[in-house]
């Protein structure tokens, strides 16, 4: 673990963040612990991904205190990156290449090795021909699906996650759950956005509502305390898939230009 | 760096393998740059054997703007190209994978045209490592400096119209040294060809540096 084990995961002060010009983040005042899951709820244009692309070191921080895991995001966005896990909107997959040549592809880049694919694809239901897949016939909740499998695989230290639950069918969402508490409890911290909170509420420790670029109100989450929780095994995570369209006996036909799934 | 090079490289030429756009596209309107230059300056064979140079680095010119663009458009993904600066992958290692990319595919499509214009033009040369050389140089030099005015107009709408106008008035001192290298390599005039070696040499260095020191910026800034 880095020196900056201790350090909170966010830590911002009357951040203020832009978007070329225009100002994304007015001043944001906000701290996610180690090991906190966080939900950040909101109206369109409040924010809400402009604080995730911030944390992500992808919008310049133009004044204020910006800090990730200890690296300051004016000085130190190259090193935030290489820490930080983000799921957008785009699922930042290249539909040519597979589901698997993606993961592994983007591991190389973190000079992780390629071999953590395989494990996480399967317990994100994504194996066999699926994996195999180029992920541009593969649906849009397979696609999710695909890109939270780096998340998995990456591990980071901060998961920043833009409506998770997007695309997702209810078994996926499940798996999700299981994910997200499991990274926090494994030390991670988890930001996360979402325009259903009966959903992103009970994974979360504390819920912010942001309005106009800046946080407008906290309140507790109603996240169930870590030592209640009964960790699903891996194996276990990926069993609501079980029977379902990712079972691997299930059989594969196209729909359309997706890559579409019967139970055989 | 050469290591997240190679990473990107094979990213791209698997891309590219697979849909098989510079197969498709590329080539196909390369070739045809040269069948209508034939067609336009006659059934003249002297005229062909004389233009020939020209023409051949002409198409590998409005190739490689083609080929510029398709390396962006692979990035055009929901959300890739914020992936590709989130990866950790050192942006000058994206920037010669990229160029690598773009050069390979020129150098093949090098070799597939200069059979269409011995076939065509019935030119023979002389002096192939000369023909060779200047070929890797200027290929390096197109590739450099393709990706970097890439770079810069990826983001935009208006990619496909600017590309061109920022481009090929760079690209000018390439297919101007190119041709009079290969019109040296044809005649068989060593002295005549090999000086111009002196500025693709250059041309190859000075954009493969400032695209290893500037790709970083530039990919922030557009």
């Amino acid at each position: 673990m880095s020196a900056n084990a201790m350090a909170p995961a966010v830590l911002f002060r009357s951040a203020v963040a832009l978007a070329g010009r225009f100002p994304a983040l007015s001043g944001v005042d906000l701290t996610v612990d180690p090991g906190e899951i966080v939900v950040v709820l909101g109206p369109n244009g409040s924010g809400k991904t402009s604080l995730l692309r911030t944390c992500a070191g992808l919008l310049s921080v133009a004044s204020g205190r910006a800090e990730v895991l200890g690296h300051d995001l004016r000085r130190e966005r190259t090193e935030v990156r290489r820490v930080v896990g983000l799921l957008g909107h785009g699922v930042a997959l290249y539909d040519e290449l597979t589901a698997r040549e993606n993961v592994r592809f983007a591991l190389r880049g973190y000079r992780l090795p390629p071999s953590l694919a395989d494990p996480a694809l399967e317990r994100l239901g994504l194996v066999g021909r699926l994996a195999r897949t180029e992920v541009g016939r593969l649906s849009a909740g397979q696609r999710r699906r695909a890109a939270l499998a780096l998340l998995v695989a990456r591990a980071p230290a901060l998961w920043l996650l833009d409506e998770p639950h997007t695309g997702l069918d209810a078994d996926a969402r499940v798996l999700l759950g299981g994910l997200v508490a499991e990274a926090a409890q494994g030390g991670g911290s988890v930001l996360f956005t979402s325009h259903e909170p009966e959903l992103a509420e009970p994974l979360a420790d504390r819920v912010v509502t942001m309005v106009g670029g800046r946080v407008g109100d906290e309140r507790p989450g109603a996240r169930v305390p870590p030592a209640s929780v009964a960790v699903p095994a891996p194996g276990e995570l990926a069993r609501p898939l079980g029977g379902g369209p990712f079972d691997r006996g299930a059989e594969h036909r196209p729909e359309g230009d997706r890559m579409g799934s019967h139970v055989a | 760096m050469w290591r997240d090079a190679w990473l990107v490289a094979g990213k791209d030429l698997r891309i590219e393998l697979r849909s098989r756009v510079a197969l498709w596209q590329v080539l196909p309107f390369a070739l045809l740059t040269l069948v209508l230059f034939a067609f336009a300056l006659g059934p003249g064979p002297s005229a062909l054997r004389a233009a020939a140079p020209g023409l051949f680095w002409l198409a590998v010119l409005f190739s490689t703007v083609l080929a510029v663009q398709r390396s962006y458009a692979i990035e055009d993904g929901e959300g890739t190209r914020d992936g590709l600066r989130l990866s950790g992958i050192d942006p000058a290692g994206i920037f010669l994978g990229k160029a690598a990319a773009v050069a390979l595919q020129l150098l093949v499509l090098q070799v597939v045209l200069w059979a269409g214009v011995t076939l065509l033009f019935g030119v023979r040369v002389r002096l192939p490592w000369l023909a060779a050389t200047a070929s890797v140089l200027a290929t390096i030099g197109l590739a450099s400096a393709g990706v970097i005015y890439g770079a810069l107009s990826a983001r935009l709408r208006v990619r496909e119209t600017l590309l061109p106008l920022l481009v090929l008035p760079v690209l000018a001192p390439v297919l101007l040294a190119g041709a009079r290298a290969w019109a040296g390599a044809i005649s068989g005039a060593l002295s005549e060809g090999a000086g111009w070696l002196r500025i693709l040499g250059p041309f190859a260095l000075v954009y493969l540096v400032v695209g290893v020191a500037l790709y970083g910026p530039l990919q922030e800034a557009t």
